[in-house]
């Protein structure tokens, strides 16, 4: 089977048609970023409080906003969160509210405004750790097992399994304390009872960030990318000469612009996983791209009397059978992470999605024209004739024949 | 078949054998659960997929710096008092943001000599530098002040793994968080209840004894500290609240101040132990064992105060203040109204050491088991999709040579999870997402090898010509596209942090193994095909 034999397609003739596309593309991310949705900074960067809250029933977004607005916690955003059966929302508090000097006090605010059913001197044993539970037990001693040494891992295991039940069993949320008897002893139970009731929701991940912190992580994450996009034009360098690396860096900023501009256009959030899949597409993009450079280079040797633009395009021609099937391959695989891989990969998957046909298409449309483009506008100023030069001797680095992959 | 290739089929037998054990390591049973539990022992999960509780803290180290001038301004104004130097002020003029400065104001010039030397003599982490009219800056050298942070941070660490080990949490990670100034990382797997964690950490359990100026007068609120003084604290004094730790009922019946003084007897670093117990009333309270230079300072101090009063200060607020009827020794007592769970933490938190300086925590993450075990169970979803979509592709689209990459593939997967279990590394819901990506990156080298060996054999080469044609053309190709990924990945080792990290570690070791499965491995597979082959017979491509 074989899917790309001998192509010819004219890919430099299409230039304008390629520009045309990127420019739309970035121009439209940039004005999002600019004027619309700016760069959606997730809770990493932004700071600010998150609380993923799993009900019982299917929760109405806008009555649980005006609870916490009840609360006096201004600009909550409560939205619905993964797949609608699952009966998750996310509520978020800006970092006005998250203050480094007590830095779960919006989280405990939310949580108290949530619990409409609360009982007076009772708490909620939705969202009571096994800790709590145990201390309790060892309080109140329903099994009436005294002081000894027993009472204690004795009640340690209780606990952890009435936790284990609530969590893993049901979900994370309880709909009564009757319940637990399949989980419990009917004395642990009725002891319970008095002590704890049943909220309709269960807290199942809490995400606080300080503004320190914050600040730290939008460093080194700005910090990060230049190091990458730095590592790629000193390697790049290295290998070819230096307007190819410009050409590969410039490609592959381009690729970054589109990609952020994707999560702005639909206001997702960056997070830190976000910007790890970017930091691997500025890898990954830059393979394709030294696949066809490795190619030009090596026809610009063997056909010395054709023009640099029809060198180009023979060399995309070429190699496009490779570039087409590993790309495909490893989108194969992000797909199977986007479409499977759940709520908390969703932004990341999405970034590597959009990133790898993003950057496919550029190695072929955009960085090869840039250097064809560099040698017209040299030849313009009557610098040099017909094909660049090359570095002679391929710097040691090169076997005499070179991947002709 | 030639010797050459029975070796490296031996050797490939032998490394998928010893990254396997790396995987399961020697289980204790051999039945599902004892395998499944071999596998957790040598493959840690990440917090976000265990459930667990990350915090970042950060160390206030001006607040060691603080005690640490503050005990210096009480050794000079000894000294000068001793030395009989004449002095007009002494103070911190800006304690928040340099609490290692100190300025003693009006010298007389005949006297600078002496006092330069008590400087060197007495404090020689300090130095002294003159300034207008008379004055004098006192502050801690650069290095002296950059090592006391420093070993606040350090600690800092060691009080909270004394105390996090108190409450039996399995695996913590306590470590000094390279990524900011003066910051720790706390990773507490299976805690999903941060509060009381947080509580017990950050209790500074911070004890002093201190003599208190105005017996055992408390007052209303600040103002009315200071008007009984006329408006001023007399020299070394302070101005303290009285609260109990933890409980809030003191706060809830007003406000109590005491004058004491800012130098104390004793400190919790003097404690050789505590432990809770009860009065005669049946009230909680803490007993305290003091160490033996403890007792002996405790002794000198109480001897010359008696009649005077005592306030025991824990983190700054005062708990009690008592009468010193005689000389104390090496045994003391604190109560305050305590529950019994308090007056058991508070003398576990002593027991561990204090905390040089306060915290203040910067991050927090909780994730439930519940989302944690979700996690797992999509993540490896994908994965296996992900991997049956690349394995069956390539089976359809190079036949039998898809049958070798399948192999490489596999084999590949296998040593990255037997690397992950041989280093400790740690596999997080990102880190499965390396996994993955692994797959589709690595599957890219057989591609490059086998577009080759097409184009060979289109160009009328023999098959073990092609082959060796092919493998040898695409090398440097291969080695191009992983150095470009493995820059990156590294650099997000680098800078990353939890999750993250665990996805750049994933990818590089998929990818430094896949140089091994997808040329080595492949091409020894190739070979033994070739071997068995007749003559011009074709090749499965």
């Amino acid at each position: 089977m074989e899917f790309f034999r001998n192509t010819n397609i004219d890919f430099l003739g299409k230039k304008w048609y390629f520009l045309t596309f990127s420019l739309i593309f970035s121009v439209a991310g940039l004005l999002s970023m600019a004027f619309w949705h700016g760069i959606p900074l997730g809770v990493d960067f932004r700071g600010g409080t998150l609380v993923y809250v799993k009900y019982a029933h299917t929760p109405d977004p806008s009555a649980i906003h005006n609870e916490i607005e009840r609360a006096g916690l201004k600009n909550a955003r409560v939205q619905r969160y993964g797949a609608p059966g699952n009966n998750e929302v996310l509520i978020g508090l800006d970092i006005q509210e998250t203050s480094e000097q007590d830095l779960s006090n919006g989280k405990d605010q939310i949580k108290q405004a949530l619990e409409s059913n609360a009982v007076a001197g009772k708490q909620d044993l939705n969202n009571t750790s096994s800790l709590a539970i145990k201390n309790y037990l060892l309080e109140k001693d329903p099994l009436q097992l005294g002081s000894g040494t027993e009472a204690n891992p004795r009640y340690t295991a209780i606990a952890q399994a009435i936790v284990d039940y609530r969590d893993k069993t049901k979900g994370g949320v309880l709909g009564s304390i009757e319940e637990l008897k399949t989980a419990a002893d009917p004395a642990v139970v009725t002891s319970l009872s008095d002590n704890f009731f049943v909220s309709d929701f269960g807290i199942r991940n809490v995400e606080i960030v300080g503004p320190q912190v914050g600040q730290q992580l939008r460093k080194q994450a700005i910090l990060a990318t230049l190091y990458s996009l730095g590592g790629m034009l000193i390697y790049l360098g290295f290998r070819f000469e230096w307007i190819y690396g410009v050409a590969a860096v410039l490609t592959v900023f381009h690729d970054t612009l589109i990609t952020v501009g994707a999560f702005s256009l639909l206001n997702w959030e960056i997070s830190l996983t976000v910007i790890a899949a970017i930091l691997t597409l500025i890898g990954y993009s830059n393979n394709d791209t030294i696949v066809v450079f490795d190619r030009i280079r090596e026809n610009i040797k063997l056909l010395r009397r054709d023009r640099l633009a029809d060198i180009v395009n023979k060399s995309i021609n070429q190699t496009l059978s490779r570039t087409i099937l590993t790309a495909g391959l490893t989108f194969l695989t992000v797909l199977a992470l986007f479409l499977f891989g759940g709520e908390v990969l969703r932004g990341f998957s999405f970034a590597l999605v959009v990133g790898i046909l993003i950057g496919t298409y550029s190695s072929i449309a955009i960085a090869a024209p840039i250097l064809v483009a560099y040698q017209e506008w040299r030849g313009e100023k009557g610098k040099t004739p017909i094909a660049m030069p090359l570095r002679s001797g391929n710097g040691g680095t090169q076997p005499k024949e070179k991947a002709k992959v | 078949m030639n010797k050459n290739l029975g070796w490296k089929l031996v050797a490939i037998v032998g490394i998928l054998l010893v990254f396997l054990a790396g995987i399961f390591g020697i289980p204790k049973e051999w039945s599902g659960k004892g395998i499944l539990a071999s596998i957790a022992d040598r493959i840690h999960l990440g917090l976000d997929l265990r459930g667990g509780t990350h915090l970042i803290l950060q160390v206030q180290v001006n607040d060691a710096v603080n005690v640490d001038s503050d005990n210096a301004i009480a050794r000079l104004k000894e000294d000068m008092r001793t030395r009989k130097i004449n002095y007009a002020e002494i103070a911190k003029p800006d304690p928040i943001n340099h609490p290692e400065a100190i300025v003693v104001k009006g010298i007389t010039p005949d006297q600078t000599s002496d006092f330069k030397s008590i400087v060197s003599d007495r404090l020689p982490e300090y130095g002294a530098t003159s300034g207008a009219e008379n004055s004098w800056t006192v502050a801690m050298k650069a290095q002296s002040l950059s090592d006391l942070k420093n070993r606040a941070v350090s600690q800092a660490i060691e009080t909270i793994r004394n105390r996090i080990d108190q409450l039996g949490v399995s695996e913590p990670v306590i470590q000094e968080h390279g990524l900011g100034q003066y910051q720790i990382l706390v990773q507490l797997p299976g805690v999903d209840d941060p509060a009381r964690v947080k509580e017990i950490m950050q209790s500074t359990a911070m004890l002093e004894i201190k003599q208190s100026l105005d017996g055992q007068t408390s007052y209303s609120s600040e103002q009315a500290a200071l008007q009984a003084h006329g408006g001023v604290l007399p020299p070394d004094a302070i101005l303290m609240p009285g609260k109990s730790i933890g409980s809030k009922r003191d706060t809830e019946s007003g406000e109590s101040w005491y004058i004491i003084t800012r130098a104390s007897a004793v400190t919790g670093r003097d404690l050789r132990t505590a432990e809770p117990g009860t009065d005669e009333n049946g009230q909680a309270d803490v007993r305290f064992i003091l160490t033996s230079e403890g007792g002996r300072k405790f002794r000198a101090f109480t001897s010359a105060h008696v009649g005077d009063s005592l306030a025991v200060v824990l983190d700054n607020k005062v708990q009690e203040v008592a009468v010193i009827k005689d000389t104390i020794g090496e045994n003391g007592v604190i109560s305050g109204r305590f529950t019994p769970q308090e007056t058991q933490d508070l003398s576990m938190t002593l027991r561990s050491g204090a905390l040089p300086a306060g915290i203040k925590y910067l991050e927090e993450r909780t994730v439930g088991p519940s989302l944690g075990a979700d996690s797992i169970r999509s993540g490896v979803q994908a994965a296996v999709y992900g991997m049956l979509a690349v394995l069956i592709f390539m089976l359809i689209y190079y036949r039998w040579a898809g049958v070798n990459a399948d192999i490489a593939l596999i084999l590949n997967l296998i040593i990255l999870l037997g690397f992950m279990g041989y280093f400790g590394a740690v596999l997080t819901l990102p880190g499965i997402a390396g996994v993955i990506l692994t797959v589709g990156m690595g599957v890219d080298s057989n591609v490059l090898i086998f577009e080759r060996i097409r184009e060979e054999l289109r160009n009328g080469k023999t098959p073990p010509s092609a082959v060796e044609q092919g493998f040898s053309h695409a090398w440097i190709t291969i080695v191009d596209t992983h150095v470009t990924t493995i820059v990156s990945a590294a650099i997000l080792f680098i800078f990353g942090t939890g999750p993250v990290k665990g996805f750049a570690t994933t990818l590089v070791f998929g990818l430094l193994a896949n140089l091994f499965t997808a040329v080595f491995v492949s091409r020894v597979i190739f070979d033994w095909v070739l071997s068995r082959k007749q003559r011009g017979e074709a090749l499965s491509i």
